[in-house]
């Protein structure tokens, strides 16, 4: 078993906060010991990372990699390289493909797919009702047996409290977590911009945010009957907080993430009906973009996510109502986040808590850490790298982000998985 | 000249001299098309398509005789009877029009920014004449006009501006146009047709006619937009003509002089009084349709001038 020591980095720790100088000793997949232990121990070859960021490797909760169905959009090899390419380390799959993930069956082509072409983890999600209509739980026994973390409908909400109370019931007895996208189904039906001055001047249908307040409300009260494991897949507005503030302080198990373009953009950026910026729930007004920023860095919102959705060119370059919703995220989620620790609003160690931590302890994953014995998944990155985007230059196969031409600052340098480096200029040993 | 424009999709990309340049324009025209020749050439040689996705019978009309005034090949395209049906996306329309070379383009579409979109696409002139609840400018334009004659300015005036506010784009284009020239602005309609988000550009916003027209200069009505509804936002049509039908009691309110205004086509009965649309001493709703004819002509000379010149600079 040769061994690795990763010297000269700025380590970035979320578990205990710290961002230092140090070095970390890797082995056979997995991080041997961090700090003046692994210098000691003598490495058989010792990369320099050039005093550049390293930190657990980010794990990506609701990523659509378009198999099966829509290869065209987005394949596991793809996506694998994408995520690969921005620091993500394991890729947690959505269930929207068509045909929906709702069997153990398609569970294990996608499995299958995952092992041969992606280069990143992948642990997909199952869908929480039989494609995804909302009326029959699926097989979450099954599901959970054939490799399932997470069971979710995605976008469309359970309007049936009947068949919610039932599957969460289910799940809670198999110990599944359950992600909810919490939205008021008939305030928003149709809505693609959210209502203020912006969607009054453009002539959008457009839903207000109380809306998403509301689907809080209702899962959380169907939580307190239950008891199940639930995470709300994307909470972005100021008034959904005390909500979910509430029910954290009442002892529901339950978290809830954001995802990083309702972190980093607001409602204006749609601009002249640019469809890119297109995304479910819409983008929201200023203040509920700092809301959810502040509620990133109190703890409150536990888990960032890129909620990479590719779409191809024909389903975007439509009249904007009419075009798909979404957005691919694999490779600038870092990027896009270091807009935030630039701007002064949140440290390297609370993002990485929030990327790479929080998600791996909310599926009972042993990465997401820097310490000895976790597996040696980790990004190296330049904090301060400038680059201008260019989304032909995009791994994706789908090319559809709102950060076209955007200046950014923080590049992933390499990624490992498993003490494998699946991305970046291959590091010199010395 | 002051008319910098290469399309005309909206009125919040108009500077107010633009817009005093086009009114003055059309001013030239109402007296061409009062005369006995009504013609000019300034689009001679031109190629003028009106492609509508919506049904329309005045506006198009309204275009098709601007274009024919002023000497432009017009050909109308019926949109909703033709390939859109059969799939083709919007960018496929606007790719295959370039090939026919067209010089102006007058488009209508039911989705708000849809017209943005088609004017990225092709090398030519573009017109809005609508786009679902956006913007409507000519109708601003010809509204100004209307304005303009009847009042003697086009400043410091009272408007109400009354009715289905949220699904019109005839009001989101004249509320911008009459802010950038400096007057007041009330929205007067039920609270679910005037969204509170509206009160943020800068209107007074009201629920009752009677306050809402209070010593107005100017009473625009809407049309009470039923196809663009999904679901009740009014709880009847008598109801809401008890409320905000204007009639000779609400109008009472208004200046004594106040004018009254409607886009067309009319619910009578509905959102006016039929004696109030009728009345030649405050109504006026037909000169707004001679002034569309002219402020389309002068739209359409002003763009086809700067496209002259891009072209002129293009060739140099």
């Amino acid at each position: 078993m040769t061994t690795t020591l990763l010297t000269n980095a700025i380590l970035i720790d979320p578990e205990t906060g710290t961002e230092a100088p140090g070095s970390l000793l890797i082995a056979g997949g997995r991080i041997l010991a961090t700090g003046a232990e692994a210098e000691k121990a003598g490495a058989e070859s010792v990369i320099d990372c050039g005093g550049l960021c390293l930190a657990p490797g980010i794990v990506d909760i609701g990523v659509k990699v378009c198999e099966p169905g829509e290869r065209h959009k987005e394949s596991f090899g793809t996506a694998g390289r994408a995520a690969a390419a921005g620091g993500v380390t394991t890729i947690v799959t959505r269930p929207d493909t068509n045909p929906a993930i709702d069997n153990p069956e398609t569970l294990e082509f996608v499995t299958r797919r995952a092992r041969e072409d992606a280069p990143v983890r992948v642990l997909p999600m199952a869908a929480l009702t039989k494609a995804r209509e909302g009326r029959e739980m699926t097989e979450i026994g099954f599901l959970m047996d054939a490799g399932a973390v997470a069971f979710t409908d995605c976008d469309r909400v359970v309007t049936d409290t009947k068949v919610l109370q039932r599957a969460l019931t289910y799940a809670k007895a198999r110990g599944a977590l359950v992600l909810g996208h919490i939205q008021e189904p008939g305030l928003s039906k149709g809505a693609c911009a959210t209502s203020g001055k912006f969607a009054a001047l453009k002539g959008l249908s457009a839903v207000s945010p109380m809306a998403e307040r509301m689907g809080i409300d209702r899962d959380v009260s169907l939580l307190e009957m239950t008891g199940a494991r639930y995470h709300f897949d994307q909470v972005t507005t100021a008034r959904a907080l005390p909500a979910l503030e509430r029910a954290k302080r009442n002892g529901l198990d339950v978290t809830a993430g954001v995802s990083i373009h309702h972190l980093t953009l607001n409602e204006y950026d749609v601009s002249d009906y640019r469809t890119f910026f297109k995304v479910k729930p819409p983008l929201r007004a200023e203040e509920d973009r700092q809301a959810v920023v502040e509620a990133v860095a109190s703890g409150l919102i536990d888990i960032i996510s890129s909620m990479h959705t590719p779409q191809d060119e024909e389903s975007k370059r439509l009249p904007f109502e009419e075009a798909a919703s979404g957005a691919v995220g694999l490779e600038t989620l870092l990027p896009a986040a270091m807009r935030l620790v630039h701007a002064g609003d949140l440290t390297l160690p609370v993002l990485f808590r929030a990327l790479s931590l929080n998600p791996s302890k909310r599926l009972g994953l042993e990465t997401g850490r820097l310490t000895a014995g976790a597996p040696a998944d980790l990004v190296l990155f330049d904090p301060h790298a400038p680059f201008v985007l260019d989304r032909f230059k995009l791994l994706s196969k789908s090319k559809n982000t709102p950060f076209d031409s955007a200046r950014m600052q923080g590049r992933v340098r390499a990624t490992f998985v498993g003490g494998q480096q699946v991305h970046g200029e291959p590091l010199n040993a010395a | 000249m002051s008319f910098r424009q290469t399309h005309l999709l909206g009125i919040e990309r108009l500077a107010p001299d633009e817009i005093t340049t086009l009114l003055d324009l059309a001013e030239d025209y109402v007296a061409l098309n009062r005369s006995a020749d009504k013609h000019s050439d300034a689009l001679a040689g031109l190629t003028q398509i009106n492609m509508f996705f919506e049904n329309s019978t005045r506006t198009q009309a309204s275009f098709e005789l601007a274009g024919k005034r002023l000497g432009a090949d017009v050909m109308n395209m019926a949109m909703q009877a033709s390939s859109v049906k059969k799939g083709e996306t919007l960018i496929d329309t606007a790719l295959t029009l370039n090939a026919m070379h067209p010089d102006l383009l007058v488009v209508r579409h039911p989705n708000s920014g849809a017209v943005d979109l088609l004017a990225q696409k092709v090398n030519c002139a573009v017109l809005n004449a609508g786009d679902g609840r956006h913007e409507h400018p000519t109708q601003a334009l010809l509204d100004a006009l209307t304005i303009r004659r009847a009042k003697g300015r086009l400043h410091r005036l009272n408007i109400a501006i009354c009715g289905d506010i949220a699904h019109s784009r005839v009001a989101r284009s004249n509320l911008l146009l009459l802010h950038k020239m400096e007057n007041r602005i009330r929205l007067v309609g039920p609270p679910t047709l005037v969204p509170g988000a509206f009160a943020e550009l800068g209107c007074e916003v009201y629920d009752s006619m009677e306050e809402g027209l209070k010593d107005v200069d100017v009473v625009m009505m809407l049309r009470l937009q039923k196809e663009r509804m999904d679901g009740g936002f009014i709880p009847s049509e008598r109801e809401y003509y008890h409320r905000y039908g204007l009639d000779a009691e609400k109008l009472a309110h208004a200046a004594p002089d106040a004018i009254v205004m409607h886009p067309g086509p009319m619910n009578r009965g509905v959102e006016i009084d039929g004696t109030i649309a009728d009345d030649i001493n405050r109504s006026v709703i037909r000169d707004q349709v001679e002034m569309g004819v002219a402020v389309r002509m002068a739209a359409m000379d002003l763009l086809a001038q700067n496209l002259r010149a891009r072209r002129a600079e293009a060739a140099a």
